[in-house]
This record gives C-alpha cells, sequence and structure tokens, in this order.
C-alpha cells in the first residue's frame, strides 16, 4: 500500500518538474529576445521643406502663427538624423507583434501628428482630432490589398479605431485641407520609428537572422542583415541620400 | 505645317497622359472568370453571371466600363472633368451609393438600384427599362469583377427612423448640423458647392472631382428622396472625398439636416416652403 502511495507522489512530482520546466523554458525564450538599436542619417544637405499656404482655412493660419508649417517629406533632426523612417524585419515569419499598445493619430493645427504612423498587421490604432476645425480622415489603401474608408472629424469628434489587414504603406490625407498627407506604414511583426534624432530600436526580436528593411517616403527603401543574439542588442545604422 | 516646338508640345502632352494617375493592379481575364459563379439575390429574383448577363454587359455597358470592368472602356477617355466623374473601376469593388457603413461592400439592392437610377452629371444613363432578372444579372457581372466581393459579405445597412413631420425648429436644427460638421467647407454655406475647399477635391484615382451644388436643379447621384439624402451623408460616398458623417450626426438630427438641406434645393419641398417664411441667413463660415 505505501509503495503504491509513494509511486503516487513521485509521478505527481515529476508531472509538476515537467510543467514547471515547460513554464520556464518558455520563460527563458521571451527573456532571451533581443532588439535592434541604430539610427538613420541623411547624407548630404537636408533639403528645404516649403512652406505651407493654409490660407484656405482661417483656423489653420491662425494656429500656426507662432510657428509656421512646412512640408514634412524630409524631417532632419539634430546630427543629420532622419524622422519618420519605419524599420521592421523583412519577411517576417513568427507571430505578429503582440503589442497592446493603441498608438494616436492626430490632427492637430490642421497637420498629422505623427506624419507616419508605423503600424503592425490588426494592430488597432485611434484616429483623434485636437482641431478646432473640421477634417475628413481618408486612408488609400489599394483597394486590392485593404479595405478604404472615408470619415469626417468635425471639432470635438468622438475617437475612430481602426487596423489594417494586410502590409501596405497607406498613403493618408484630408480632402478638405489638401496639404494635410501622411501615411500609415503596416508592417509584419516587430517594428519601430525613427525619432527626431533619427534612433530607432526594434524590440521583442527573438534570436537569429534578420533582413532590416527601412522605409521612407514616399517609397524608398534599404536593407541590412543583422544577427540577434539571445538577450543581445544588435547594430543597423543606415543612411538615406539627400535629393 | 506643324512646327518643331508644337510636336515637341503634342509629344510633351501625350507622355503626360499615358502616365497612370495611380497604379493600381490590373486583374486578368482568367481571375475574373474564376468568379463566374457569382450570384445576386434580389428579393426572390436570382441574378447569375453566364447566360444573359454578358450579352447585356457588352451591348450596354463595356463601352465605359470596359471588357475587364476596369472603367477604361473606349469611351472612358473622354470623361474625365470634375463634373463628370470616370466610369467605376468594378475591379476596385468601391461603390458611391451604399445603404452600407463607409468601408463595407454594397447591398446586391444597393448596385440594382443604381443601375436603374443612373447617374445624374455623368454619362451613366438609368437603365429602369430592362426587367428585373436583367438587373439581378447585371448585378452578379459587376460583381463577379472584384474580388471582394468573393470573400467579404456586404455591410449592414445602417438604420434609418421613420421621418418625422418638418418644421421650423427642425429646420433651424438642421442649420446647427451643417455648421457645426461644416459641411460648408466643401459644399458652400449656401449649398452652392463653392466651399473653400471645393476647388481643390480630388477622387480616389487623383481626379478632380467637384462637390454637388444643392442649387442648380440636379438630383444628388445616389438619389433624390430624403431617404437618399439622409444615406448620402451616414454612409458617405467611398471613392470619393465625401465622408461617413455617421460617428458626428444623431439620427435625429440627420433628419434635420435633411430637411435644411432641401431649403437649398430647387425641387418643390415642404421644407423649402417653411424656410422661405422662417427668413434664414446663411451659416458663418468663420465661427
Amino acid at each position: 500500500m505505501k509503495n503504491r502511495y509513494n509511486l503516487a507522489a513521485v509521478l505527481s512530482a515529476v508531472v509538476l518538474v515537467c510543467c514547471g520546466a515547460l513554464i520556464l523554458s518558455q520563460k527563458v525564450s521571451a527573456a532571451g529576445e533581443g532588439k535592434i538599436t541604430g539610427t538613420v542619417k541623411l547624407d548630404g544637405p537636408a533639403p528645404h521643406m516649403r512652406g505651407i499656404d493654409m490660407s484656405k482655412d482661417p483656423y489653420c493660419v491662425k494656429a500656426n502663427a507662432a510657428n509656421p508649417a512646412h512640408m514634412e517629406t524630409v524631417v532632419v533632426g539634430k546630427d543629420n538624423g532622419l524622422e519618420n523612417v519605419v524599420l521592421y524585419l523583412d519577411g517576417w515569419s513568427g507571430q505578429a507583434d503582440v503589442s497592446t499598445a493603441v498608438p494616436v493619430y492626430d490632427q492637430k493645427n490642421c497637420m498629422y501628428t505623427p506624419h507616419v504612423l508605423g503600424l503592425d498587421v490588426t494592430q488597432t490604432f485611434k484616429v483623434v482630432t485636437s482641431d478646432q476645425t473640421a477634417h475628413n480622415i481618408h486612408p488609400l489603401p489599394n483597394p486590392m490589398i485593404n479595405v478604404g474608408w472615408n470619415q469626417s472629424q468635425p471639432p470635438g469628434a468622438p475617437p475612430i479605431e481602426k487596423s489594417w489587414k494586410n502590409p501596405e504603406v497607406i498613403p493618408v490625407q484630408c480632402n478638405i485641407h489638401p496639404w494635410m498627407h501622411g501615411w500609415f506604414v503596416v508592417v509584419k511583426g516587430p517594428y519601430a520609428t525613427t525619432g527626431d534624432d533619427g534612433s530607432f530600436t526594434i524590440n521583442n526580436v527573438p534570436p537569429g537572422n534578420y533582413t532590416v528593411k527601412a522605409w521612407h517616403e514616399p517609397d524608398e527603401t534599404q536593407t541590412q542583415k543583422v544577427t540577434v543574439a539571445a538577450g543581445q542588442s544588435a547594430t543597423a545604422n543606415f543612411t538615406f541620400k539627400a535629393k | 505645317m506643324r512646327t518643331r516646338l508644337q510636336t515637341w508640345i503634342l509629344l510633351g502632352v501625350a507622355a503626360i497622359w499615358a502616365l497612370p494617375l495611380t497604379s493600381w493592379a490590373q486583374l486578368t481575364t482568367e481571375d475574373i472568370a474564376s468568379r463566374e459563379n457569382m450570384e445576386s439575390h434580389i428579393g426572390n429574383v436570382t441574378g447569375h453571371v453566364n447566360g444573359l448577363a454578358k450579352y447585356d454587359y457588352r451591348r450596354y455597358c463595356v463601352v465605359c466600363h470596359g471588357q475587364l470592368g476596369d472603367g477604361e472602356g473606349e469611351s472612358a477617355k473622354w470623361m474625365d472633368t470634375p463634373t463628370y466623374t470616370k466610369p467605376r473601376n468594378f475591379q476596385l469593388g468601391v461603390f458611391k451609393c451604399r445603404s452600407t457603413p463607409t468601408g463595407t461592400l454594397p447591398t446586391d439592392e444597393d448596385l440594382f438600384d443604381t443601375i436603374a437610377r443612373g447617374m445624374d452629371r455623368s454619362n451613366m444613363p438609368q437603365w429602369s427599362q430592362f426587367t428585373k432578372q436583367q438587373r439581378a444579372n447585371l448585378v452578379a457581372y459587376v460583381k463577379h469583377f472584384s474580388p471582394r466581393f468573393a470573400t467579404e459579405k456586404a455591410g449592414t445597412p445602417i438604420t434609418i427612423p421613420p421621418e418625422p413631420e418638418v418644421t421650423p425648429e427642425r429646420i433651424k436644427a438642421g442649420q446647427e448640423v451643417f455648421a457645426r460638421v461644416q459641411c460648408w467647407k466643401c459644399h458652400g454655406v449656401q449649398g452652392m458647392a463653392n466651399g473653400p475647399s471645393a476647388s481643390t477635391l480630388t477622387d480616389d484615382l487623383g481626379h478632380p472631382i467637384a462637390p454637388f451644388n444643392f442649387t442648380e436643379g440636379s438630383r444628388p447621384k445616389c438619389g433624390d428622396t430624403d431617404r437618399d439624402i439622409y444615406r448620402i451623408f451616414m454612409t458617405g460616398l467611398d471613392g470619393t472625398p465625401m465622408p461617413s458623417f455617421a460617428d458626428n450626426i444623431k439620427p435625429d438630427e440627420a433628419w434635420d439636416l435633411v430637411f435644411y438641406l432641401r431649403t437649398f434645393m430647387q425641387q418643390k419641398s415642404k421644407a423649402k416652403e417653411i424656410a422661405k417664411k422662417m427668413d434664414l441667413k446663411p451659416v458663418s463660415a468663420n465661427p
């Protein structure tokens, strides 16, 4: 009788240890995720960004009176760092980035903030308006890839929550204010967008060999091969030629 | 005798025309044919792609909408002005006149109604002389051009509450909605299509497009009943700059706006008669 109890105890201990090992091993691999960091720079003098004539809408003129708005096709910061570059892993076959972050796309002072919004496929994002003038938010995907829509956002409008099904670079525009032009860059897997100093960090990258792709509007891309070791940080720096 | 300069100018103009405004993938005949089992359901009538639809499409539709439904029929190149829009590209599955929310496919009835109604201020005539079966077949035929109809369901039509009685209060309230959501940005404070943003509007393919002028007597593109007008601003006209206002206008307010819009229109209406006695001033363009 006693032996049988012993056997049961040993068996349950074995099961427990196995379960624990399984859980731990998963945690171990999560902790093994590395990251890719780097800086994107512009080679050459930053091109002149022309000012925007907003006289169509007195509200917009007033909102930008202190700090006149300029085109944002090429935005260069400290040490020629290039802003608004989206970096992602080309040919990513893993799970979609399970980030629960809900990025916000704001219509502020009759401009899009940010100008470029990186997104994972199916990641929810919010479109809001901070302006006291009516906008319409009108993304223009290729209808063969994603389904477009067009919604009004008058002053005080509630946020719109949306997501995109497939990877695509989607231009977005406001028809009321024709200078308002931005981008949704929808990719698969981990991604990052450069800040005003051109730096970026792609988090949650499992160990392995990758091709990092850097996208800058309208359709300029560069790639670079990197190897990410468990728990380590790999580096990828990019340089875009000034035009 | 043509001078050399004239030749160069002609060549330059030809080159600009040859540049596509937006290059979206073109479907092949095989891809389209793979959807030949597409059906449409209008009440108890079922429309089919194979059979008579093909002949009707070739006889009546192909000259504008094209063999592949891409809107590039042989007459299409003559239709490219702000007030006469290009024929619809059925491959994209994007339609103006829907009872369904923005970003969704129209119902079979929506397409069926569009065929009969035609499109005012365009080259799309009314095909109301067709039998119900003919039109249902053409709906199936239009749908089979787009892969969207094979994978997606039509959107759920928006609910339109019964039309209330028009009153001076409702017209006034409608004017407040018109001012609040800023319809005048494009349509102008008197509905004359001369708002500050009217001149720069383009459709999804980059072609210039004009906002609707309420005052010149033509019908709105997606129908001229009160319910049609209600639907237009609550669903938006996909493919054009006209957005959906569904998030920002409550159903009851939407009827108020319909009544106010009626006061701009030449067509006789009760709202117009009431408004005559109200001495309404246009809204201010600088709130």
